[in-house]
C-alpha cells in the first residue's frame, strides 16, 4: 500500500461506503473491503485497470469523470475519494461540488505545483517543470489543471467548504517539520479532507 | 481442414450434448390471469454439479435462442449452440468450475411447451390459443426447474437482450436465489422505437395471406413471406452499419473496412441487372438469413417473444421506480453495453446502472467498443469475454471460499 494511501485510510470509517474516483487497479478499494469491511464502488476509464478491478471482486463502474456524476443520488455515500486525478479533470471545481452532493465527506490529494522544486525550475529554466514524478511534457499531459496548496486552500474557501484536515508529504510519501511550517513550498503532494460547512 | 468431429471434440469445446425434456404437472399461473395446466421444458446442461449444488448458472436466452447453448447435438451439425463462443471447458463460463443450465422458454418452439404443442383441450396444435408469456411467467417456470434441478442458489444467472431482462427479473422476484446477475445489452424496458420495430414485425407475419389468424398449421402451410421479412427487418437492427459495412464492403484489409468510401455496397456478379433482381450482397444476406430462419421458427413463438419484450417492465409493480424493484435484490451485478448498438445502446444500460445505484446495490460496469452492433454481445470480442470471465471466476473463488 502507498504511504498516500495509509494516510487516506485513516480518513475512511470502518464499514462506510466509499466511492472512489478514478480507483485505478482497486488495490486501496480492495484493502478497505478485506482489513475495514468498507463497500466501495469505484470509477475508472483505463480497460486493464478495470478489467484487474473485476478479476479481484472490485464493483467498478466504466465512466469517464469529465461527463460527471449526475448518475449518483445525493447522499449515497460516506466518503468519495478522489485520488491524484483533480489535476486531470475538465472541470475540477465542479467535480469537487459533485463530490460533496454525493458523500457526506471527500478527500482530494494532488500533486502541489508550489513545491519549492516547480517554483525553481520554472524560475531557473523558464519552462514548464518536468520531473520523474510528472513526466510529460506540456503539450502532452493529461495534467491540464495544476494547482498549489494556496490555491485548493482558496477555492474551498470561495465555495464555504471546510477543510477538515490537510497533510502534505513528499515524493516519498513522508512528512517533516519543514513541510508543516511550510506546506505549499515543501510539500509535493497534498492531501485534503473536506466536508460541506 | 478441420471435420465436425474434431470440432466436437476439441478441448474447449462441451462436445456432444444430448437435451432433456422435463415435464411438469403443476399448473403454471400466468401473469395474463390464464394458466397453463401442464407444461413441458427442454433443458440442456454442461458441466458437473457440485457437491454443495452451489455451482450453477442460468443461461437466459435472447428472441429467438432456445436450449441449445453449447456444443454439438450430433457430429455432422455445421454449426455448435448459440453461445457456444462464451460456454465451454476454459471459456469465459467455465464447465469445468461450473454446471451450466440453458432452456428454451416456454412458448418457443424448440421442445418445451409452445404455440406448436397440442393443445390438451383441443387436441389440436396450440397455435394462436397459445398464451401471452411475460418475461416474469418464464422466470417463474425456470425456478420450478430450479428446483427440480436441486439447485437452492444460481451462482450466477446470466443472459443477453431479452435474457438480460430474464436476468434482471430474477434478480426483483426471486433475490434469495441468485448470487451473481450478468446482464449483457439489455435494458429495463424498450423503447418506443423497439417496440415499432417489434410491431412491424408482428404486422408482417399476421399480414402474411399464410398466417389463417395463427391456425397454419391447421391449413398445413405457414406465413413464410412474413416471417421472412420480419427477420430481415430484424437482422437491420442487429447490426450496426459499420458491421454492414465491413461484411458486404468485401475488405481485403482492416484498414480499407473502416475508410468512409466504403460502404459496403459490393455487387453479387459485379453487375447491375436494371431490374428488380437481387443486386448487392447484402440483399442476397438478408434474403438467405430470412429463409434460414423462417424455416426453422414458429411464427406464433415469435410474435410471443416480440410481446414479451414488449411487456417487460418490473417497475410498473413499483410505482414507476425501478429502483425499489431491486432494493430487495440481494446480488452482486455486471452490466456490459457496446458502442455500436443502437437496438438496446449503452445508454439503456447506463440507466439501469444508475438504478441499481440508486437502490445501494453491487454494480459493476464496462462500456465495449465494438462495431457489430447489438448482435456483438454474441461475438468473442476479448475485452468483453475477458471482463465475463474475470467476473465470474471471481465468483466462483467466492463460493468455493464460502463452502
Amino acid at each position: 500500500m502507498r504511504p498516500d494511501q495509509e494516510i487516506i485510510k485513516r480518513w475512511i470509517e470502518p464499514n462506510s461506503h466509499v466511492l472512489d474516483l478514478g480507483c485505478g487497479d482497486g488495490s486501496l478499494l480492495a484493502n478497505l473491503k478485506e482489513t475495514n469491511n468498507v463497500k466501495g464502488i469505484g470509477l475508472e476509464i483505463d480497460e486493464d485497470k478495470i478489467q484487474t478491478c473485476i478479476e479481484r471482486g472490485i464493483n467498478v463502474i466504466d465512466q469517464n469523470l469529465d461527463d460527471g456524476l449526475a448518475n449518483f443520488q445525493p447522499d449515497s455515500f460516506d466518503t468519495v475519494l478522489l485520488a491524484q486525478t483533480l489535476q486531470a479533470l475538465s472541470h475540477p471545481d465542479r467535480l469537487i461540488d459533485e463530490m460533496l452532493r454525493i458523500g457526506h465527506r471527500g478527500i482530494v490529494t494532488f500533486p502541489n505545483f508550489g513545491n519549492w522544486k516547480s517554483r525553481l525550475y520554472l524560475a531557473s529554466k523558464g519552462r514548464m517543470p518536468v520531473s520523474k514524478f510528472m513526466p510529460h511534457a506540456w503539450y502532452n499531459t493529461p495534467n491540464i489543471h495544476f494547482c498549489t496548496v494556496r490555491d485548493f486552500d482558496a477555492l474551498c474557501e470561495e465555495k464555504g467548504i471546510k477543510v477538515l484536515e490537510r497533510t502534505v508529504v513528499d515524493s516519498q510519501h513522508e512528512d517533516s517539520w519543514a513541510m508543516r511550517l511550510f506546506p505549499n513550498l515543501f510539500g509535493e503532494i497534498a492531501l485534503y479532507h473536506i466536508a460541506r460547512k | 481442414m478441420v471435420t465436425q468431429e474434431s470440432k466436437a471434440s476439441a478441448t474447449d469445446s462441451v462436445g456432444l450434448v444430448t437435451p432433456q425434456l422435463f415435464h411438469f404437472d403443476e399448473p403454471l399461473l400466468l401473469r395474463s390471469g390464464k394458466s397453463l395446466p401442464a407444461y413441458d421444458l427442454m433443458v440442456e446442461t454442461y458441466g458437473e454439479l457440485n457437491a454443495a449444488r452451489s455451482n450453477a448458472i442460468l443461461i437466459c436466452h435472447a428472441l429467438s435462442g432456445d436450449h441449445h447453448a453449447a456444443g454439438y447435438h450430433s457430429d455432422s451439425d455445421r454449426k455448435p449452440g448459440w453461445w457456444d463462443t462464451a460456454i465451454g471447458p476454459g471459456k469465459a463460463i467455465d464447465t469445468n468450475k461450473f454446471y451450466v443450465v440453458a432452456l428454451n422458454n416456454l412458448g418457443g418452439c424448440a421442445g418445451s411447451t409452445g404455440p406448436t404443442s397440442i393443445n390438451p383441450e383441443t387436441g389440436k396444435p396450440y397455435g394462436p390459443d397459445f398464451p401471452v408469456v411475460t418475461v416474469r411467467d418464464w422466470v417463474k417456470s425456470q425456478k420450478r426447474l430450479m428446483s427440480r434441478l436441486g439447485i437452492e442458489k444460481w451462482a450466477a444467472v446470466v443472459g443477453g437482450s431479452l435474457g438480460g431482462m430474464q436476468v434482471q427479473r430474477w434478480a426483483i422476484s426471486y433475490p434469495e436465489c441468485v448470487a451473481n446477475a450478468v446482464c449483457i445489452a439489455s435494458a429495463p424496458k424498450l423503447s418506443a422505437q423497439n417496440i415499432a420495430f417489434n410491431e412491424v414485425a408482428r404486422y408482417s407475419i399476421t399480414s402474411d395471406p399464410n398466417f389463417h389468424n395463427g391456425r397454419y398449421l391447421e391449413h398445413d402451410t405457414y406465413p413464410k413471406q412474413g416471417l421472412m421479412l420480419a427477420r430481415m427487418v430484424g437482422h437491420i437492427t442487429y447490426l450496426s452499419d459499420s458491421a454492414m459495412r465491413a461484411k458486404f464492403g468485401n475488405a481485403s484489409s482492416q484498414l480499407e473496412s473502416t475508410t468512409r468510401g466504403n460502404l459496403g455496397r459490393d455487387l453479387r456478379s459485379g453487375n447491375l441487372s436494371f431490374g428488380l433482381n437481387i443486386d448487392f450482397e447484402v440483399e442476397s444476406y438478408l434474403h438467405y438469413q430470412g429463409e434460414r430462419f423462417s424455416s426453422n421458427f414458429d411464427a406464433n413463438s415469435y410474435l410471443l417473444m416480440t410481446k414479451a419484450l414488449d411487456y417487460f417492465d418490473p417497475s410498473v409493480d413499483y410505482g414507476n421506480d425501478l429502483s425499489k424493484a431491486f432494493e430487495s435484490s440481494d446480488c452482486r451485478f455486471f452490466l456490459v453495453s457496446f458502442s455500436t448498438d443502437w437496438r438496446f445502446p449503452p445508454e439503456r444500460s447506463r440507466e439501469l446502472v444508475e438504478t441499481l445505484l440508486k437502490a445501494g446495490r453491487e454494480v459493476s460496469y464496462l462500456e465495449v467498443d465494438a462495431d457489430q452492433g447489438h448482435d456483438a454481445f454474441l461475438m468473442p470480442i476479448p475485452r468483453y469475454i475477458n471482463a465475463l470471465r474475470g467476473f465470474l471466476d471471481n465468483a466462483y473463488e467466492e463460493l468455493c471460499h464460502a463452502s
